[in-house]
């Protein structure tokens, strides 16, 4: 079995607070292993973490962590410093973590890594951390993107904004699945933000409602009985390849024909992971679940198109469903 | 690489990843991966033919995706499949195309 080094990418607006976040995790002693792919090392400030120059563009620091500056492309990046590593010319790191600037898709750094015929054999994604700025909140639509695809959500400047509530009503409502973390009230550790959730099992499966933020909307849809895998695979092909770049998210487990227990999906936009077979459901629902965040897309259309393909009678959630719940 | 067009990689899509793990990754058992791939065809057939297209398996390796007049494309897999068949036809298929769904359903997907 190959050990793919598991890939993390920090994102989030300008000034959410994503090298603030670095700087506290790169003190983490359980970032030893870790290479972190920077823009600047001026702007994490790594002085008085720093134990030696590698090169011009890759240092150690005393936690044991490589940091290492990004010029140019990012897949050059990566396959520069995977070199480095199969050379000894670096410490063996077991897992790579990306800051992307504040104004980046992040769809084009997760598939830099999925589809580079060189990175793809070596690394696979890991969580995406978005941070969210409590302030300022979700102004710009790369910010809503950047919290649809999210893992996991770093609320940042809590101790200086004075109601927020609203702002973590509305993030439940975009990306129903994310854990919530408050930089600001609780010490951060490098674990509950890289422990792979991306693969795992979805967590308290939420009865999401349609978030009526602009043409993004988060829903559920749920479905009894097993399920052609190969149909589905024909029916989420032809409805990324068309509608990908508005499929800002599509997560969920299914019940599938032929095996007893379930398989866990989950794709960003034009992009899906390869999907894993469970070791068990998590609870006593059999039902296949699936979350989809979209854009200007129409969840009822979708609920009928994989119900046609399917043959399978399906259940949206939306506010009057939730309601009912 | 294949040896016929030369074609680099190849394999990975997430669509390979079957009910039964291994089927398409593990060199064993080729009966039940042709099994899987004529399902496989079947399966997108139901949706093809609503654009008059024809979908073949090839030597268990590329699928041929075909018109009725015989223009024809090579594809490796479902990912690929869409973007071969609106090359081909020269329209969008789309899932969500309420005509495609009506007949979907009227032939009970």
């Amino acid at each position: 079995m190959v050990d793919f080094t598991p890939v993390n990418l920090i994102t989030g607006f300008l000034g959410s607070g994503k090298t603030t976040l670095l700087q506290r995790l790169l003190a983490d002693p359980a970032l030893a292993d870790t290479a972190v792919l920077i823009n600047e090392f001026g702007e994490v400030g790594l002085d008085h973490h720093l134990l030696g120059h590698i090169d011009e563009t890759v240092v150690l620091l005393a936690t044991g962590c490589l940091c290492c500056t990004i010029r140019g492309e990012l897949s050059t990046a990566i396959k520069d410093l995977h070199s480095k590593r199969e050379r000894g010319v670096v410490p063996a790191f077991r897992r790579l973590v990306v800051e992307s600037s504040g104004l980046a898709d992040p769809f084009p750094i997760l598939s830099t890594v999925q589809a580079d015929p060189v990175l793809r054999h070596h690394f696979r994604l890991g969580n995406v951390i978005t941070t969210v700025d409590a302030v300022n909140g979700l102004g710009r639509p790369e910010a809503i993107k950047q919290v649809a695809v999210a893992d996991r959500l770093v609320l940042t400047k809590t101790d200086l904004a004075p109601d927020y509530e609203a702002l973590i009503a509305e993030l439940h409502l975009l990306n129903p699945d994310a854990p919530l973390l408050r930089a600001a009230e609780q010490p951060i550790a490098a674990a509950m933000l890289f422990d792979d959730g991306a693969h795992s099992p979805l967590r308290a499966f939420p009865a999401a409602v349609e978030a009526p933020h602009g043409a993004v909307q988060s829903f559920v849809l749920r479905f009894d009985g097993a399920l052609d895998w190969t149909m589905f695979g024909v029916w989420l092909t032809m409805l990324l390849n068309r509608h990908g770049e508005k499929v800002l998210r599509v997560k969920g487990i299914l019940n599938v024909e032929g095996s007893d227990t379930p398989v866990a999906v989950h794709g960003v936009q034009h992009l899906v992971h390869p999907p894993k077979h469970m070791e068990g459901w998590p609870g006593a629902d059999r039902r296949s679940r699936l979350v989809f965040i979209v854009e200007g897309l129409e969840p009822s259309s979708i609920e009928r198109s994989l119900a046609a393909f399917s043959g399978h009678p399906i259940a949206r959630s939306g506010p009057a469903a939730t309601a009912a719940e | 690489m294949c040896g016929l067009c030369g074609v680099l990689g190849g394999g990975g899509d997430w669509t390979d990843a079957a009910a039964r793990p291994g089927v398409y990754t593990r060199n064993v058992d080729s009966l039940q991966r042709r099994r899987e791939r004529v399902n496989r065809v079947a399966c997108a057939q139901k949706v093809l033919s609503f654009y008059g297209l024809v979908l073949t398996d090839w030597q268990a390796s590329s699928f041929i995706l075909s018109t009725l007049t015989g223009k024809s494309e090579i594809v490796d897999n479902l990912t690929h499949l869409w973007a071969a068949a609106e090359k081909l036809t020269g329209r969008p298929c789309d899932p969500l195309d309420p005509r495609l769904i009506d007949r979907l359903e009227a032939t009970g997907g």
